[in-house]
């Protein structure tokens, strides 16, 4: 039997090896910081982009990794708030020493974090948000690959005459993302010649919507554009129904995960139509069908929600677009990434991914053009009208 | 005037109104009887609404014998709270507890995390989807059902209050506690059952608006905040001004949004809280207290 001294030595000596381990190991990997909303608000987005850039991180391992090291999440939550969304920047980039970050959901959260690049500069890929003043804040260490709204104004134009509207209101998220949605597609609709009614705000924790909907059912529009994520827009939704309000609605942002409203909303979203970024219910007709198809088939492996795919392809792009600049920086260190992230020629989900400049010069932020589709509900089932 | 228009805002202003005034008595009788600011009232609320979801969608029980579980247990963990937590601190100043509760109510929320998930979960009701529709006024049945049962708690806690044994020892608690336990009232089991029944009518206003909005772990904070509006509105332990004051302050916020402005609408209760701080700090429906 060995004396009780010679146990703890062995035990001392085990614990010594494995924390020196530990440290190798950690020396060995390459962090990436995930900036998102887990709880609050935007709780099923920003878990569900977080899923999707797990399931990316998971793939390149088992290829082997980046320079030779393996790629590590270090995921943090924002609570769907902007002064958390700052203090989980500044941990991931004081803390965990992360070179690059990918954030933050939604454009007040990310906004709110933007000035932290600038402190420590270190860049971030954005994927979701969508306010048009992200990247025209002279930030150069901004990279986005969702559509900023002026985008998704300008996409819809392109098939404006197969909705005929003469008037439209708006229901939008009080923050930057719904004020600025109501802004660049009022500008779009006005350009050609359409009439903007009603202009209605909801708090992003508000969950009546009545009052607001009440006024509009008051008004003569006959459309109404409305700019939520997927938990408000299903509260919308019934309500519009409870509300006997009929018009044509077509939502905006990308964050609307249709299967789930239906799910959830039932027949109060037969008819509606969503404006996203990625379609799965076709993914043949995507830029780059094998990888759509594998990147879905990938996702109801792990036994995901289908209705989370239009989310979570923007996570799975974003550690990938990540993973692409940090193997052609050579090096694991922000400034190496940043200058790379100008020269990644990505693939995609929703089409080809290459950061043009935007924002003033000199100080350019970067922006990629993405594909965006219109999906409608008919029968209970999504049909991609574009 | 668009007088279709302000119909339907009358109508959605009298069904928010019910459940705000359950909110705001629940969280009323809690201070007026034991001077304790409860900051878990919210998540009770929470509790309750979880508790529907549980028994009818998990379990699969019967929607309405659902809704009657969800008060129950509520209540169960009102007692709890009381009997674990504010038993043993009688007496300690009202910032002791306040923190106490303010523990409480982050343990809960963050319980209620870690056992549903961060994600929103929708229960689905009995009601058809088609409202009734009455001239320019549109209502959704699950809402003119939510709006009844709210009603009749209010209604049946007005009873208990005032018509009771019970009531009447709680009574004379509110007035003097001193003098209503040399008269023989057990203050200690007054307290527990004032604390269950509080928190029973948080959990049922929960259990009632969590199949008309989603159920989410933080959902009590805002339901707190306007709790506590709606009390302060209508004077601390003030029953009838809790009920007065649920209808205000879905009226202000109904009438705000509809013809001011609806990026304030949660603002606009808010605003009137402050300006009957100003005016009248006791509340619009103050009576005279007696110091004990």
């Amino acid at each position: 039997m060995m004396s009780r001294g010679l146990v703890k030595k062995i035990g001392v000596a085990g614990a010594l090896a494995l924390a020196l381990g530990a440290g190798a190991a950690a020396a060995d990997d390459i962090a990436i910081g995930v900036n998102m909303p887990l709880t609050g608000a935007f709780a099923a987005s920003g878990t569900f982009v977080a899923d999707g850039a797990r399931i990316a991180a998971d793939e390149i391992n088992a290829r082997g990794g980046v320079l030779g090291k393996k790629l590590r999440l270090v995921i943090e939550d924002n609570k769907s708030n902007p002064t958390e969304a700052a203090a989980v920047a500044e941990k991931l980039i004081v803390r965990d020493k992360v070179p690059v970050m990918l954030g933050a959901w939604g454009s007040s959260l990310t906004l709110a974090v933007m000035p932290k690049l600038m402190q420590y500069k270190v860049p971030m890929l954005v994927e979701t948000s969508s306010s048009s003043k992200i990247t025209l804040q002279g930030n150069p260490y901004v990279f986005r690959i969702s559509a900023p709204s002026s985008l998704e104004a300008e996409n819809l134009a392109k098939v404006l005459d197969k909705f005929n509207i003469k008037k439209a209101d708006f229901l939008v998220i009080n923050n930057d993302w719904g004020r600025g949605s109501a802004t660049d597609f009022s500008a779009m609709l006005k350009k050609h010649g359409v009439e903007v009614g009603l202009v209605e705000i909801m708090d992003q924790s508000a969950q009546d919507m009545s009052a607001q909907l009440s006024k509009i059912k008051a008004s003569d529009s006959d459309t109404l554009f409305i700019t939520a994520a997927v938990e408000q827009l299903t509260l919308v939704l019934k309500q519009v129904e409870a509300l006997g309000l009929k018009r044509q609605i077509i939502t905006t942002g990308g964050s609307q995960n249709p299967d789930q409203l239906i799910a959830q909303a039932g027949k109060a979203t037969e008819g509606t139509m969503h404006m996203v970024f990625f379609a799965p219910w076709q993914p043949e007709k995507s830029a780059y069908p094998a990888k759509s198809e594998a990147f879905i088939a990938a996702w109801s492996k792990k036994g995901f929600d289908a209705a989370g795919l239009t989310e979570s392809y923007r996570g799975y792009d974003g550690i990938n677009v990540i993973a692409a600049a940090i193997e052609k920086a050579g090096v694991a260190e922000p400034e190496a990434i940043r200058k790379a992230l100008w020269e990644i020629k990505a693939e995609g989900l929703n089409g080809p991914i290459a950061f043009q400049k935007a924002g003033p010069e000199g100080r350019e932020s970067g922006q990629s053009v993405p594909a965006t589709y219109i999906g409608k509900v008919v029968n209970g089932k999504v049909e991609v009208l574009q | 005037m668009n007088v279709d228009q302000l119909l339907q805002h009358l109508a959605n202003t009298l069904i928010m109104g019910g459940t705000y005034a359950l909110l705001g008595i629940g969280l009323t009788l809690i201070f007026g009887i034991m001077r304790v600011v409860n900051f878990t009232h919210g998540e009770l609320y929470a509790f309750g609404a979880y508790g529907l979801y549980f028994v009818s969608v998990v379990l699969g029980m019967n929607f309405y014998v659902s809704i009657l579980f969800a008060i129950a247990g509520g209540m169960v963990l009102g007692a709890l709270i009381e009997l674990v937590l504010l038993r043993p601190k009688r007496g300690a100043d009202i910032d002791t507890t306040m923190l106490l509760m303010i523990g409480a109510w982050i343990v809960l929320q963050n319980t209620e995390h870690l056992a549903w998930g961060s994600i929103a979960k929708s229960i689905p009701s009995p009601f058809p989807t088609e409202p009734l529709v009455i001239g320019p006024i549109s209502l959704s049945w699950l809402r003119i059902f939510v709006f009844g049962v709210a009603i009749l708690l209010i209604i049946a806690t007005y009873f208990l209050i005032n018509r009771t044994r019970l009531g009447n020892a709680m009574r004379a608690t509110f007035q003097d506690t001193d003098t209503a336990a040399l008269m023989g009232v057990n203050i200690r089991a007054i307290y527990t059952m004032t604390f269950a029944l509080g928190s029973g009518l948080a959990a049922a206003a929960g259990a009632l608006l969590g199949p008309v909005f989603v159920v989410t772990p933080t959902m009590g904070d805002l339901a707190s905040l306007k709790a506590f509006a709606i009390v302060i509105l209508g004077g601390l332990g003030n029953i009838t001004g809790a009920t007065i004051g649920g209808f205000i302050l879905a009226f202000v916020e109904e009438i705000g949004a509809g013809y001011i402005s609806s990026g304030y609408r949660d603002a606009m209760g808010f605003l009137i809280i402050i300006v009957v701080l100003l005016f009248r700090p006791t509340g619009i429906f103050a009576r005279v207290e007696r110091i004990g």
